[in-house]
């Protein structure tokens, strides 16, 4: 607990009053699983992990990255590769607009941030979702950039791990986005047959399309707590089987027990243990 | 099979319906009747063919995903049984079950021995429900993985056939692995040392299609469809509103001809007038002359250059711009 926490809890703790549900953006922010008030400085401290729960709040692709890997060394890979509309789709709105004001709001030309660098001194060309990019959707852009960054791990010999945050296809690429599935598959099969690593890091959420391919073929498949991991989401399912869904399906603990992943990371963890496993398996000498 | 039934009519066929009720009365009027109204009944047997022909020269693309999903449409194992000779269902994924949502096994094709693995949907109530309507569970993919690597012990070439609303959404298909399943599916066909033959004979529904859609060949009968998303659930989606299905089918390109011009799709097989379902005879000529050739084609290719083309076309797919970065 920070000594701001601790000056000020009858306050903001107040059960009751207006202002519980409204408080304001940027300072302080409220845990969504055991609501909290946290002072938004210590979140981010904290890897955006609630100190006092442990909940893993959903997180940017470069905050992830940046979290993840060595300060030295780190450039990016597949920024050149953007999005274009190749079936003129329009909804609501055109997917062309989507594009342009989800790069405005965001910050990011697409869905997947490649960069490649270290971890601990290991080398490794690492792939993070963003989710708020269109809910991290896999369009002909993740599939492009997921391949030339694999591509480059096989050139410098290094593991490639993908951090998965995203709700599937990208409808607004039609058949495009389904054969980035078998596209970003295949890609895998030249990082195997280099003998080189693969560590898929499977965040809330990972769903569909993205689930259904690469996600799930990492030698090593690493979850974050409680992340929501499926092929179908909750509801889809729901409406088709039409009964409750038992308590902690599709999350990370539930596919751990049905034998899906092989270990469930803490974030504050992660770079900790992806070192040492990719260094296990590159057969570097153990990091400290 | 359909032509033991009684056509069913979409609503865009209804025009059709009525005339071919009409012919039907004329022809039991004749049986017992002194006059001669064989002429009446040519013309308007011509008048028939004219009409579908014109219906069916314009099919929009939701009215294209009706006819894919025609009940009476061939299903695989109706293809089986009038392309192949020599059938052995195989069965089972070895771990769990079998999945009745794919078939698959051992057969020959003009006397060569292949594997053939396809989606089957069932006919009746009962059936359909036994085939859980084409949408397969973990088992169901991961026991045509078998039958993938078994063709490939023994350089057998493969020939998948695609019908399928989607992988099947269900609580113990998650237990089991779903995705997993779909995913290693992706990846072992990818290098799979043998060649791969995938036709679209009707509903290509997502990744629960792709599964068995990593292919050398693909080629799509004139009226199925192959699409990220079904329409109705692109358009609950995106619009909000499931009644925009059409609007959404049209918009998400699930047609062959659409999927050809992208590239997507190699080779499109024509159907018999009105669909498949109207003249299976004629519709499994040809497509079995289809194989045929992409097989003769795809088998003279040594297969280290199968694999290297396999790759270079799974890497080719995608539409992006490529920017100078400042």
């Amino acid at each position: 607990m920070s000594w701001l926490q601790k000056l000020l809890p009858p306050k903001i703790n107040r059960p009751t009053g207006i202002n519980k549900k409204t408080v304001p953006e940027g300072l302080w922010s409220k845990c969504p699983s055991c609501e909290s008030v946290l002072y938004r400085t210590d979140l981010e401290k904290n890897a955006e992990v609630c100190p006092k729960c442990g909940y893993h709040n959903r997180i940017s692709a470069r905050a992830r990255l940046a979290m993840l890997l060595d300060e030295e060394g780190r450039s990016e890979i597949g920024a050149e590769v953007q999005p274009v509309d190749p079936l003129k789709f329009k909804d609501s709105k055109r997917y062309a607009d989507r594009i342009k004001s989800s790069q405005a709001d965001v910050g990011e030309t697409d869905s997947l941030i490649v960069l490649q660098g270290s971890i601990k001194a290991v080398p490794v060309v690492a792939a993070a979702f963003e989710f708020k990019f269109m809910g991290g959707s896999m369009g002909s852009v993740v599939g492009e950039r997921f391949v030339r960054g694999v591509n480059a791990a096989i050139e410098r010999r290094s593991a490639f791990v993908c951090i998965s945050a995203s709700g599937g296809a990208r409808m607004q690429e039609g058949l495009f986005s389904l054969m980035q599935m078998a596209k970003t598959s295949a890609a895998l099969t030249a990082l195997g047959r280099a003998g080189l690593p693969y560590i898929s890091v499977l965040t809330d959420p990972t769903m569909g399309g993205v689930s259904a391919s690469f996600a799930m073929l990492g030698d090593v498949i690493v979850a974050e707590p409680q992340a929501l991991i499926g092929f179908a989401g909750p509801r889809v399912i729901e409406q088709t089987v039409r009964e409750t869904l038992p308590e902690g399906f599709q999350r990370a603990e539930f596919l751990l027990e049905h034998g899906a992943v092989d270990i469930i990371v803490d974030r504050r963890e992660m770079r900790d243990k992806l070192a040492n496993l990719i260094s296990s398996m590159t057969k570097l000498p153990a990091v400290a | 099979m359909a032509k033991d039934m009684k056509t069913s009519f979409l609503e865009f066929e209804q025009p059709i319906a009525e005339l071919e009720g009409k012919i039907e009365e004329l022809r039991y009027v004749q049986d017992d009747s002194a006059l001669d109204i064989s002429e009446e009944i040519d013309r308007l047997q011509q008048k028939n063919q004219t009409l579908t022909k014109e219906i069916y020269s314009k099919l929009n693309a939701w009215q294209i995903s009706q006819v894919a999903r025609h009940p009476q449409r061939p299903y695989t194992l109706d293809y089986i049984q009038g392309m192949f000779t020599d059938f052995e269902e195989l069965h089972g994924d070895r771990a769990f079950a079998d999945d009745p949502a794919i078939v698959g096994g051992l057969a020959r094709f003009e006397g060569q021995p292949v594997v053939v693995i396809g989606h089957q949907k069932g006919r009746d109530v009962k059936e359909r429900q036994y085939r859980n309507f084409g949408m397969p569970r973990p088992e169901g993919y991961r026991k045509a993985l078998r039958l993938y690597r078994l063709a490939e012990k023994f350089g057998l070439p493969i020939i998948t056939l695609i019908d399928t609303p989607g992988a099947y959404p269900g609580i113990g298909a998650e237990e089991r692995g779903q995705s997993e399943a779909i995913a290693r599916n992706l990846f072992v066909m990818a290098e799979l040392k043998t060649p791969i033959i995938g036709v679209i004979i009707g509903e290509g529904g997502s990744g629960g299609a792709l599964a068995l859609g990593v292919v050398d060949h693909l080629m799509m009968l004139q009226y199925s469809t192959y699409s990220v998303i079904s329409p109705e659930g692109c358009a609950s989606i995106l619009w909000k509103s499931a009644d925009k299905a059409s609007v959404a089918a049209e918009t998400l390109g699930i047609t062959a001809t659409r999927l050809k011009t992208a590239g997507l799709v190699d080779r499109i097989v024509s159907e018999p007038m009105g669909g498949a379902h109207r003249n299976p005879e004629v519709m499994m000529q040809n497509l079995r002359r289809a194989i045929a050739e992409e097989l003769l084609r795809l088998q003279a290719v040594p297969v280290d250059q199968l694999l290297s083309i396999r790759y270079e076309r799974l890497m080719s797919y995608g539409e992006f711009k490529e920017v100078t970065l400042k």
